[in-house]
């Protein structure tokens, strides 16, 4: 029975055929140059200003604050660098232990060239402590940037209480901290109310939400001072110059749409499908342990460590009965570090090379799901079969328990 | 010209994690049905040498059985077990087949061979993942040297030479050969890994030198 079971939507998602549909005219019938002066480009114009609207209406703040760029590593590098880039001295930035690397890399790129960093730890199930944030900001600091779900163990963070702390911080101070959140995870089953969050940047992408590659929008509050990484034509109010992606940006608008309007039903189906995956192999495997805190995450997200197996191995054999997931092992990073963040979670490294993520999308089913646990335990029992290892539970509970959990300077 | 000239001529090779990531079939065939693997590591039990290389905390562990014919000096069989990824698995199955097929090989030409050629042998393995495959080599040597031990045949026993490049830094050259394996290729990305040279800036032509020695012994 050839099957093809997708469990990799938090990498990426297909683009919905409804969000298709919206993007078809703007290829070749209306493809002009939003800044030409006639009507087809007037009319290029007027969807994505319609876009703009959406777009702000779903975060509940003013169309001016939203701008679209070419994905979410740009629209981070933009806030990050672009913020940074509006001050003379070195200052002082703070970030979470489990980031995305287009915000960890960029923090690195900002310290070479002589700012601060600090990283804040997480507890044992992800979750940022907000004692660890008011302890970390000094003087010079300007920007706090922390993911509002992390994309390979689900943990959602509770940004309305660290933009609120942020916020009343401010109030004393001269140097204003500016608060940005990578909500590109987050997009397709959070409420994304700019208003509660108290955020002053916000990073989401198409691709996670069912909307194309390639496009992104940087939410940036009035008066945040921002520079331009890219110089150009003016467009995007000079911070993003470029001829706009006009059917990508369509369609950002579009997905952003359905997932608003199929949110609820969405959520409540993929908990359930989640909240059953997460107990069969946890039940139904030996020697496996949930990666994240159980409930303070993302409905679709199952981060499982497998122990003795190495993960690149289980996917190989996955692929080979047509399931498609992804692991947190060494062996298939680019950089051929394990996971930080499984490290991040006070694991040790045989935890994260054993890592499997299967996270599940809005067309996952429940026989998807059967299938995947009618093959999981086959796999596993045959490589730990071939496997010298035999690690004890108990090391890594302790491991984990005295982790050191500090405020780090990159 | 064939399209393979032409692009070396452009040099428009992509630089980090762009080649193909797919396994040849070799590989595969390795992978999912892997020769002498031990299913139970206690059904071994007339074995003349054991190794055992890298740790489940480096994301590659190995476990090498060997059977030696003592008077032909002759490996006559491996057997093994492994912890990591298709190229771990697949290279060390490889391995098994490269020592016992037409009868064994003698312990001296065991001995020499190296990482390359068990990844000729699989037909070629994407850049980054060589370095998953070349604990395969490690783990035998480990089996042959606890054979020599076995065996009453100290004098035979190879020690693992490491010589100290930057007496600061306590980095050596096997340390400099792990980096340029893990993908450090060039002198910044080594140090990064090592922190050899900072701080002692005369070692660096050396560590250059060994950049070039390794890239070349595995990357060709």
């Amino acid at each position: 029975m050839p099957k093809n079971i997708y469990l990799d939507y938090a990498a990426t998602t297909p683009v919905d055929e409804r969000v298709v549909a919206a993007m078809e005219p703007y290829w070749t019938k209306e493809f002009g140059n939003p800044s030409s002066l006639y009507k087809l480009g007037q009319r290029a114009k007027h969807a994505i200003d319609n876009s703009r609207q959406t777009v702000a209406d779903f975060f509940n703040c003013q169309p001016e604050e939203i701008l679209f760029t070419a994905g979410g590593t740009a629209s981070i590098n933009l806030a990050l660098k672009g913020l940074l880039g509006s001050y003379k001295e070195p200052m002082h930035i703070i970030i979470s232990a489990i980031e995305h690397h287009a915000v960890l890399h960029t923090a690195e790129k900002l310290k070479k060239l002589g700012h601060e960093i600090s990283v804040l730890p997480i507890d044992k199930d992800g979750l940022v402590n907000i004692k660890d944030l008011e302890a970390a900001i000094q003087d010079n600091t300007v920007l706090v940037s922390i993911m509002t779900a992390n994309n390979e163990i689900g943990v959602v963070q509770d940004i309305q209480k660290l933009g609120n702390l942020i916020e009343k911080i401010n109030k004393s101070r001269k140097n204003k901290i500016y608060f940005h959140t990578d909500a590109c995870q987050a997009a397709g089953a959070l409420d994304l109310n700019i208003q509660k969050l108290h955020v002053d940047l916000m990073t989401i992408n198409g691709s996670k939400i069912y909307g194309p590659k390639g496009v992104g929008v940087l939410y940036i509050k009035k008066s945040t001072p921002l520079t331009a990484l890219i110089d150009g034509g003016g467009q995007e109010k000079n911070l993003y110059s470029g001829t706009e992606n006009v059917p990508s940006i369509v369609g950002l608008a579009t997905a952003l749409k359905l997932a608003y309007q199929d949110k609820e039903k969405n959520n409540k189906q993929l908990t359930k499908l989640r909240d059953w995956l997460i107990a069969e192999i946890l039940n139904k495997i030996p020697k496996t342990r949930l990666n994240g805190h159980a409930t303070k995450r993302l409905p679709n997200n199952v981060n499982i460590s497998i122990l003795d197996v190495e993960g690149e191995a289980m996917l190989l054999y996955l692929d080979e009965v047509g399931i498609q997931a992804s692991t947190g092992s060494a062996c298939t990073s680019t950089t051929l570090d394990p996971s930080h963040v499984i490290r991040a979670l006070g694991c040790p490294y045989e935890v994260a090379h054993g890592s499997m993520r299967f996270s599940l999308g809005k067309d996952t089913t429940k026989q998807d799901l059967e299938y995947l646990m009618s093959q999981l335990p086959k796999i596993v029992a045959k490589l730990r079969k071939a496997s010298p290892v035999n690690i004890n539970m108990a090391d890594i509970d302790k491991s984990v328990k005295l982790a050191a959990r500090k405020i780090i300077k990159l | 010209m064939s399209k393979q000239n032409i692009a070396a001529d452009i040099d428009i090779v992509p630089k980090g994690g762009d080649e193909d990531w797919a396994y040849t079939d070799e590989v595969k065939k390795h992978f999912f049905q892997p020769k002498n693997l031990i299913a139970d590591a206690k059904s071994v039990k007339d074995y003349d040498g054991l190794g055992m290389v890298g740790s489940p905390a480096c994301g590659d562990m190995m476990k090498v059985w060997i059977k030696v014919d003592k008077k032909e000096d002759k490996i006559k069989d491996m057997k093994w077990q492994t912890f990591g990824c298709g190229s771990a698995i697949a290279a060390t199955s490889m391995l098994s087949v490269m020592v016992s097929e037409k009868g064994g090989i003698l312990i001296d030409e065991a001995l020499k061979i190296k990482a390359k050629d068990i990844t000729e042998r699989l037909h070629g393995l994407p850049i980054r993942k060589i370095h998953c495959s070349v604990l395969g080599d490690k783990a035998l040597r480990s089996a042959i040297n606890n054979y020599f031990i076995k065996s009453k045949q100290k004098d035979r026993f190879i020690k693992e030479q490491t010589r100290m490049i930057d007496k600061i830094a306590k980095v050596t050259d096997h340390d400099i050969e792990e980096a340029v394996l893990e993908g450090a290729h060039t002198l910044e990305a080594v140090q990064k890994k090592t922190k050899v040279g900072v701080g002692n800036p005369e070692v660096i032509p050396e560590v250059e030198q060994l950049i070039r020695f390794y890239q070349e012994k595995y990357f060709g």
